[in-house]
């Protein structure tokens, strides 16, 4: 080999720090790598959107130009115009309210509604699935069957069952929604519960002799966070698309009350006559769940891609 | 180093033909970097240098890290995601693999280079048959038509001596044993009669006695085909027996390059040198520590008595899938024991039922003389303090969100009620037992290297202050060098503490250097057991006879020396079977009484230093030095010819 | 092996079945408290409460009613309805079967356009169409169903006329008629069941590809094709089922919206003036439809992905 001995002579003078170099790899304390979530330039715009949306629940009255009730428009499904009342930058409704200040009313009830029943599907969700995933045996048998039977309906169904038994409130949708969206809840959180429990740090825990709930506190939980968290984007989304579908079946958000989904029912009829104003409202809905996707979307690992991309 | 005047004139010979022949593959400054999310560029291949001739196998030799298999599917034109190629030429019949376009990459892969991987039982398409993908490869590329790569397949299939070579390609992949699809990855290599073969790691992930035989396989096939090969792996021993030339690299850089003999015999470079010392030894009699005499003590601290154990519930006081039956194993106050096994043998198992995490279905366990729950939630704490495990892989066994303060704090605050600035104090006062600095206290598991996480692992239950530690496999998935100092610090850490080991392992030559008795499990049952020394010399149970010698040397011509003794052996490659009546070794016994060993119980021979044995044989017929057992061997076979 | 699977399959299939018939049976007529008193309103009086109350057969305890219910089902005798007291299966009869025609029609039209496009999106990851179905179907998923078909209506049907916003069926269309009547509502189906399992078939085959046989595919030199074809699509076949079983299952959601859009005579459509009107033993009988349904789309989907396993359908 022509460039052994050329190497062997380059070589030689390392050796010493190749010998202190192999030390260190196994025994001195190597500089802590970075951690941190990192998001695309399009996650960063939708995590922009998402906290926009959320303002605008907050101090939405505030800032509206116009009562979500007021009718002050010229006319119905009018376009762009101003009058003494002031300006409808996106014209009016079927009464000739003003659908802007509609949208940013709607925002708390849509919003609202969705995330309050997301947190409590959640709250029902991982509750029981930790149970179930650290206690196995009856507990997970029994959770887990109860669930399986909810979870066999679709989910629309069980929505205009209830109403139809208990008839349309806000209470009864969040009820509802939260009931539905907890099954899903209670599978993904039992099913990473139990990837969890069958980790060797658990098993040491065990075999040291912890008890279940330090086992859920110290070793389950911290490590369910961040798939659960990422989850409830996507469960969030879920909630919002249920509520809207009812409210625009005519379900769910009762008028006068301003909600994404009703508003879009209430003005479909003048869509055929050029009005934007049932168009406002979808649009809305669309701009806050897209960009929880996305979000969802940047933080997931793409699996396989990279190994995808060296096919020829 | 002296080697015999024979053999060197035999490599002389057959350098001086390497000389002689075409150059196949230059390799020039070749330069692999890598770029990580944030965009930064780092070197992983800077600037290697080598050739292969025709023929020739070239080993690529070194740990984690060092850059062999990215230099090694170079020659593929392929990097793994996230690497590419920064500079140098990798030509193979004078054209360069790094500046392939994408289709004519597509024609060198598995037509003129083939790739054989690690883990057969990962690379085989699930869906798919043997057959199929065994053949694909030289069909697409247009070497030969399905019907003549069937023929081709048949006869690999053939050579490579697999089972029912006529059928085996129209089973699946989950049909066939993990030896025998590593086998059949060969014969996929093969089957487009490539110019050059690739093999990554190939013999790492089986069994030591598996091992043998596909090295030999592989040795086979190489000369028949006169392919050349570039050989990966971090294994020195098996290096020697089938490498012509070795390439040392470390840290992307080769170390050392030269003949397979200059290399072993005379290793110049000091990393390589590093290397060799911390293979293993072959086990022999007289490495093992004793213990020091200040902690003997009389009662045995964990005495297992008569278990048997399984999994899937218990079906009339037998478990459904046996896994251990009636062992009897005693570790005393101390001691070393040694666990040693193939996998699927059991030795995990016989841990996790000592820890309470699997509780036996009969059998007791007792804990300094005091008799055990079999479930651990049952035993109180003291008795969880006294008995540790410690798990295989450190990676899972330490929990990613937690500061390795509190991974080992919290045995201190559980078992000793330690809290606060005491508690710390403590944790540091074993991170310097484990010979690590106190500021990692503050640290994240994902922020240690591996040897370091595994030192961790064993802090957390040295932090119990146990009275016996159950290590699995501790060294097991750790760099040779990194793996040889856990384990001088488990020695270190016995003669400070007297803490007992129960110490698995599938590899004997570590076990042999550590251990002061030694407990070698087959198929679930304990065939010998006994004083190390005692059992790493005769008389030896044929297992552990089969154990021993399938260890390779670091030396070259082993596997031809071995395999002339082995030759006779009888039906090694034999899947081990799970027996309840009989010796489970029956089917790969070279000594085996037909008619006795598959219906009875073997006997426990015992010696007077508590050395046992559990076979049919007497202790005479199992001291028979090799000759002895061919002649046995040979009789054995006119025995059958005539039946 | 695996007839053993398949039958415990069936098995839990039929069990969830009579546990949905539970549920739906329990939250419609358990559960409502006095059915009689919803079903005739606040004006009703003593007598006609309690005349209704025993044809209705709610004298008798919760589980014979159940078991009635149950065994009336069986039979095709689904009830009366609250609206004129025609019978339930007169309203549904005709009902069932558009709902039926439409769910088949979306079916057969987007299993195929998913699966050709699912796979040519993974065999080209990163690439700009790629990037595009990605970017599309991720923002069609996260829109209700009304979205997209108030948005086809706006351009179809409002720009530029091509298609009616509504799709009344009066029986004697001719076959185009019907065909342009229809066009509406499918293509929103389309679309939103499309998108769904688009992205479900693409993420399937790229979880096979992160494998170590699709590599050692690559380094056998295996073209892009063959490898998502034959290596990828093999091993992803179950997920693949049952991805599709999932979104047609999702169709009973999706259909519920666009019925009511388009006012389409459909089954949903039914069912949803059965709950604005209250219409409790209607709803009953819609829900056990669409429930049952659903449960036998999912067994099906099962089923599929436990024969589809090499390892089951090769035992050792």
């Amino acid at each position: 080999m022509d460039n052994n001995s050329e190497f062997a002579e380059t070589s030689k003078p390392q050796d010493k720090d190749i010998l202190a170099e192999i030390d260190a790899v196994d025994e001195l304390p190597t500089a802590p790598p970075k951690r941190r979530i990192k998001l695309s330039w399009v996650g960063k715009v939708s995590v922009a959107i998402v906290v926009f949306w959320l303002v605008i629940c907050l101090i939405g009255p505030t800032i509206a130009p116009f009562h979500e009730m007021d009718i002050d428009g010229d006319d119905g499904f009018m376009g762009y115009h101003t009058n003494e009342y002031g300006t409808f930058y996106l014209g009016t409704d079927y009464l000739g309210r003003d659908t802007l200040s509609r949208i940013i009313y709607g925002a708390r009830n849509t919003i609202g509604i969705s995330l309050a029943s997301t947190l409590l599907a959640y709250l029902m969700g991982i509750t029981l699935g930790i149970l179930a995933a650290v206690k196995g045996g009856w507990i997970d048998m029994g959770i887990s069957r109860v669930n399986d039977a909810i979870l066999s309906l679709p989910t629309i169904m069980l929505g205009l069952i209830a109403i139809a038994w208990l008839g349309s409130s806000i209470p009864v949708l969040v009820g509802t929604a939260s009931i539905i969206y907890a099954s899903s809840v209670f599978r993904i959180a039992r099913a990473l519960g139990q990837d969890i429990m069958v980790q060797d740090f658990v098993e040491a825990a065990k075999a040291r002799g912890e008890g279940s709930w330090w086992v859920i506190r110290s070793e389950v939980l911290p490590n369910a966070a961040m798939p659960l968290a990422t989850d409830f984007g996507l469960r969030l989304v879920f909630v919002v698309l249920f509520i809207s579908s009812l409210s625009f079946l005519g379900l769910g958000v009762q008028p006068p009350a301003a909600d994404w989904g009703s508003m879009v029912r209430e003005n479909l009829q003048g869509l055929p006559y050029g009005s934007y104003a049932a168009i406002w409202p979808a649009l809305a809905i669309a701009m806050f769940t897209i960009p929880i996707n996305l979000i969802v979307d940047d933080l997931s690992a793409k699996a396989g891609g990279s190994l995808a991309s060296k096919m020829v | 180093m002296i080697f015999p005047q024979k053999l060197a004139v035999v490599l002389h010979l057959r350098w001086y033909k390497t000389m002689q022949r075409e150059k196949l593959v230059e390799v020039k400054d070749l330069k692999i970097h890598a770029k990580n999310d944030d965009g930064d560029i780092i070197p992983i291949v800077k600037g290697v240098s080598f050739d292969i001739h025709k023929g020739e196998v070239v080993a690529l030799i070194g740990e984690s890290g060092s850059g062999k298999t990215t230099i090694s599917l170079a020659a593929l034109s392929y990097t793994k995601p996230g690497l590419f190629f920064a500079g140098g030429e990798l030509l193979i019949d004078g054209e360069d693999m790094l500046q392939a376009e994408p289709l004519r990459t597509r024609e060198i892969r598995g037509a003129k280079v083939a790739y054989l991987a690690q883990s057969a039982a990962a690379t085989f398409n699930p869906a798919i048959t043997i057959g199929e993908q065994v053949t694909e490869s030289a069909v697409l590329h247009g070497i030969l038509s399905q019907s003549e790569a069937n023929k081709r397949a048949t006869e690999l299939y053939h050579a490579l001596e697999l089972p029912d070579p006529d059928r085996i390609g129209f089973r699946y992949p989950h049909q066939v044993s993990g030896g025998q699809l590593q086998r059949l990855m060969a014969a996929m290599a093969l089957c487009g009669k490539p110019d050059l073969m690739v093999l990554d790691e190939p013999t790492t992930a089986l069994d030591v006695t598996t091992q043998i035989e596909v090295l030999k396989a592989f040795k086979k096939v190489i000369q028949d085909e006169n392919s050349a090969a570039i050989y990966v792996t971090h294994d020195l021993a098996v290096v020697a027996q089938i490498a012509d030339y070795i390439i040392v690299l470390y840290g992307g850089e080769v170390m050392e390059q030269g003949t397979a003999a200059e290399i072993i015999n005379n290793p110049s470079h000091v990393y390589t040198q590093r290397l060799m010392a911390a293979v293993r030894p072959k086990p022999q009699a007289g490495l093992g520590s004793s213990v020091a005499d200040e902690h003997e003590r009389e009662i045995p601290a964990v005495k297992a008595t008569d278990i048997t154990a399984g999994y899937g519930g218990i079906i009339d006081g037998e478990p459904k899938i046996p896994i251990l039956r009636d062992i009897n194993v005693s570790v005393k106050n101390g001691h070393v024991v040694g666990v040693i096994g193939e996998s699927g043998c059991g030795k995990s198992t016989l841990a996790r039922v000592m820890a309470g995490l699997l509780p036996q279905s009969r059998g007791t366990i007792e804990l300094d003389n005091e008799e055990l729950e079999g479930d651990l939630r049952n035993r109180n704490l003291e008795q969880l303090q006294k008995i540790q495990f410690v798990f295989q892989m450190a990676d899972t066994a330490l929990n990613p969100k937690q500061v390795i303060g509190d991974i080992i704090g919290r045995p201190l605050e559980f078992y000793h009620g330690l809290k606060g600035n005491a508690r710390h104090a403590k944790v540091v006062e074993i991170l310097e037992m484990v010979e690590l600095p106190a500021e990692f206290a503050s640290r994240y598991p994902m922020e240690l290297s591996g040897g370091q996480k595994q030192r961790i692992n064993m802090a957390r239950s040295l932090a119990a202050n146990p009275e016996v530690m159950l290590c699995d496999e501790v060294t097991s998935a750790l760099d040779s060098i990194v793996g040889a100092n856990v384990i001088k610090l488990l020695t270190t850490l016995r003669d400070k503490t007297g803490v007992s080991f129960v110490f698995i392992s599938h590899d004997l030559s570590t076990v042999a250097s550590f251990a002061d008795e030694i407990v070698v499990l087959y198929a679930g049952r304990v065939v010998e057991q006994g004083p190390t020394d005692d059992v790493l010399t005769p008389p030896y149970h044929p297992y552990t006879r089969l154990l021993i010698s399938s260890v390779p040397e670091l030396r070259i011509g082993w596997l031809e020396d071995t395999m002339q003794k082995r030759e006779m052996a009888v039906g090694i490659a034999k899947d081990v079977e799970i027996t309840s009546v009989g010796c489970p070794f029956f089917n790969r016994c070279p000594m085996g009484i037909e008619g006795t060993c598959e219906k009875q119980t073997p006997p426990v021979h015992k010696t007077d230093t508590d050395h046992q044995i559990a076979c049919h044989r007497s202790i005479e017929e199992l001291n028979m030095v090799e000759f002895e057992v061919q002649e046995a061997l040979e009789h054995k076979k006119a025995d059958e010819a005539i039946v | 092996m695996m007839t053993k699977m398949v039958l415990r399959r069936i098995a839990i299939g039929v069990a969830t079945l009579v546990v949905v018939s539970v549920i739906v049976f329990v939250m419609t007529s358990i559960l409502p408290g006095d059915v009689a008193q919803i079903i005739l309103g606040q004006s009703a009086t003593p007598e006609t409460l309690a005349a209704l109350r025993i044809e209705l057969g709610m004298d008798k305890p919760g589980y014979i009613r159940y078991f009635q219910w149950l065994g009336n089902m069986a039979t095709g005798d689904l009830g009366i309805s609250k609206a004129g007291g025609a019978t339930i299966e007169s309203l549904i009869s005709g009902r069932l079967g558009n709902t039926m025609v439409m769910s088949g029609l979306v079916a057969v039209i987007s299993i195929p356009i998913s699966i050709v496009l699912g796979l040519w999106a993974a065999m080209h990851p990163g690439a700009l169409l790629d990037r595009a179905v990605t970017f599309g179907t991720l923002s069609l998923i996260s829109v209700p169903e009304f979205f997209i078909a108030t948005i086809l209506v706006l351009i179809l049907a409002v720009e530029l006329h091509w298609l009616p916003s509504t799709a009344y069926l009066t029986g004697d269309e001719t076959f185009a008629e019907l065909l342009k009547a229809l066009a509406m509502p499918l293509i929103t189906l389309v679309i939103v069941v499309s998108a769904q399992m688009i992205r479900m078939t693409r993420a399937g085959i790229l979880n096979v590809m992160s494998s170590p046989y699709i590599e050692m595919a690559i380094l056998k030199g295996v073209p892009r094709r063959r490898i998502i074809l034959r290596h990828a699509f093999f091993n992803a076949i179950g997920p693949i089922v049952n991805v599709i079983a999932l979104n047609l299952a999702y169709l009973v959601s999706g259909v519920v919206v666009v019925e009511t859009i388009f006012s389409y005579p459909g089954l949903a459509k039914l069912m949803i003036d059965g709950v604005q009107t209250r219409d409790l033993p209607l709803v009953q009988a819609c829900a056990m439809i669409f429930c049952g349904a659903y449960v036998i789309l999912i067994l099906m989907a099962d089923i599929a992905s436990i024969m589809s396993n090499p390892r089951l359908r090769n035992p050792k």
